[in-house]
């Protein structure tokens, strides 16, 4: 047995192609600077992860990261009439989770708006009933309370669901906030979901929205959604979309 | 030759040991593999641990999408406030998690403020809402719903109350406030930044309160640092700094 074996290449015998270090009870131990290679299998030959060389990982064993998995990113550098999210809403998961981050109207005091599609993002418009409250106060102290809006709920109807109001549309105005929806591709149940945003109305009031409600679909599966404004474009800001194991 | 027995093997020239060629698989039998970095077969970092355990430059497919702890501060008694003056700006959503706030003396309120020079000062104006339920279920059994005034901020660069009169425990034996608070966009120089929260904490009379409150801090300047203390004396608890990518 020799201490140390100097090779530049080493590779398997023969026809055969697979070179086995060590047996069982023993450890290899890279001594060098570090491994590389672009698929890491367990033992048993199970895909752990695959690299394509430029390091972007496909095939992750769902063992790594978070219960909370990023989906799709949509960021608006050029203005747009609505962000739509058509692919990644399925049964893979059962609360899909949308995050919206600064997002800024071309038009001042509209609504920030969602609707839902089955099929596929062709239509949007499916019947929802909501509630919607919110609390907004003003910079100069003329205003402050916090109530339910009924001229912002829907009713079994297929409109667009209001999720923030009067927003402003100046360099710096913006709404963020989140919206969840739950088990989308039932073919059984109503959908529920709520909502909550964090803005900046036209008149600088702070404003916290709360919506909550059903799409009223039990048998049909949801596999889409968009956000608008209720007149005009949107400027700038990113929505994320994220499914929860 | 079917099986080499060594106990190192090393590049004959250069610094690099080629294990198979292309379609191969090396296979390790033994019990573990042992380095410090891994990468992929183009030189891709894909994760690298420093030999302890702890794990750096871990590939973004691999690490998920959900919140990622940042940093974690555990005050104990008797200290007067917690910062966070590095890491705000990396992710454009952060989540700070509040847990076991108590303070030192009774009627006493958790607050926060933000800093755009990393910490040196805070009182950037913000402007915000406030509202609550509560349930005085020893001392007048009220339960309401209701905006409070006196909480809120007016483009104010005072703190901004999180909670409202705080038991220290003299009342209630393990009484504190615990709740979760939302940032956005903190490295923005465009936008103004959104924030919202929900905490609840035991009224310093016998009562439980869970607040909404919600605003925007009134600057495009990026915000780098958020400090978190009691209105008057001090605190302890704990307080974590996650970013959701």
């Amino acid at each position: 047995m020799t201490s140390i074996l100097k090779a530049n290449s080493i590779e398997p015998e023969g026809a055969t192609t697979t070179i086995t270090i060590g047996e069982t009870g023993q450890n290899v131990v890279i001594g060098a600077d570090s491994i590389k290679n672009n698929v890491m299998k367990d033992a048993g030959g199970n895909a752990i992860f695959t690299s394509n060389g430029s390091g972007v990982l496909s095939g992750v064993n769902a063992g790594f990261g978070s219960a909370q998995v990023l989906i799709s990113t949509t960021t608006v550098s050029t203005a747009v009439a609505n962000i739509s999210f058509t692919s990644g809403i399925d049964s893979t998961y059962k609360e899909y989770v949308f995050e919206y981050i600064t997002l800024n109207p071309a038009t001042d005091s509209v609504e920030l708006q969602f609707q839902v599609s089955s099929d596929g993002g062709s239509s949007y418009g499916m019947n929802t009933t909501s509630t919607y409250f919110r609390a907004y106060h003003t910079p100069d102290n003329s205003a402050a309370l916090v109530g339910y809006t009924t001229g912002r709920d829907v009713a079994n109807s297929t409109a667009f669901v209001p999720m923030g109001f009067d927003l402003g549309n100046d360099a710096d105005q913006a709404a963020s906030g989140v919206l969840h929806i739950f088990n989308p591709s039932s073919t059984t149940y109503v959908k529920h979901y709520y909502g909550r945003i964090s803005m900046q109305q036209d008149s600088d009031a702070a404003f916290d929205g709360y919506v909550g409600g059903y799409i009223n679909v039990g048998a049909t599966a949801i596999n889409a959604v968009r956000f608008k404004m209720s007149s005009g474009n949107i400027n700038a800001g990113t929505i994320k979309m994220y499914g929860i194991k | 030759m079917a099986t080499l027995k060594t106990k190192a093997i090393q590049p004959s020239t250069g610094t690099n040991v080629n294990l198979g060629t292309s379609g191969d698989a090396v296979l390790l039998s033994s019990d573990s593999i042992q380095t410090n970095l891994y990468k992929d077969a183009g030189g891709n970092t894909i994760f690298q641990s420093d030999g302890a355990g702890t794990l750096s430059n871990v590939n973004s497919a691999m690490s998920g999408a959900g919140p990622k702890l940042i940093t974690s501060t555990t005050a104990p008694a008797g200290t007067s406030s917690i910062s966070f003056t590095s890491g705000l700006g990396d992710y454009d959503h952060l989540m700070f998690v509040f847990t076991e706030i108590q303070h030192s003396n009774d009627d006493r309120f958790l607050s926060f403020q933000v800093s755009t020079d990393g910490g040196s000062s805070y009182g950037i104006a913000m402007t915000s809402t406030f509202f609550y339920a509560n349930h005085m279920w020893s001392w007048s059994n009220a339960a309401t719903l209701g905006y409070d005034t006196s909480r809120d901020l007016a483009n104010s660069t005072s703190y901004q109350k999180l909670t409202q009169s705080s038991d220290n425990g003299g009342t209630i034996t393990g009484a504190n406030a615990s709740g979760i608070m939302h940032l956005f966009g903190c490295a923005s120089t465009t936008y103004v930044k959104q924030w919202y929260a929900r905490v609840g904490n035991i009224y310093y009379i016998q009562g439980v309160y869970d607040n909404f409150i919600a605003g925007y801090v009134n600057t495009t300047s990026a915000v780098n640092a958020i400090n978190f203390k009691p209105d008057s004396n001090t605190f302890k608890g704990t307080i974590k700094m996650y970013g959701i990518a």
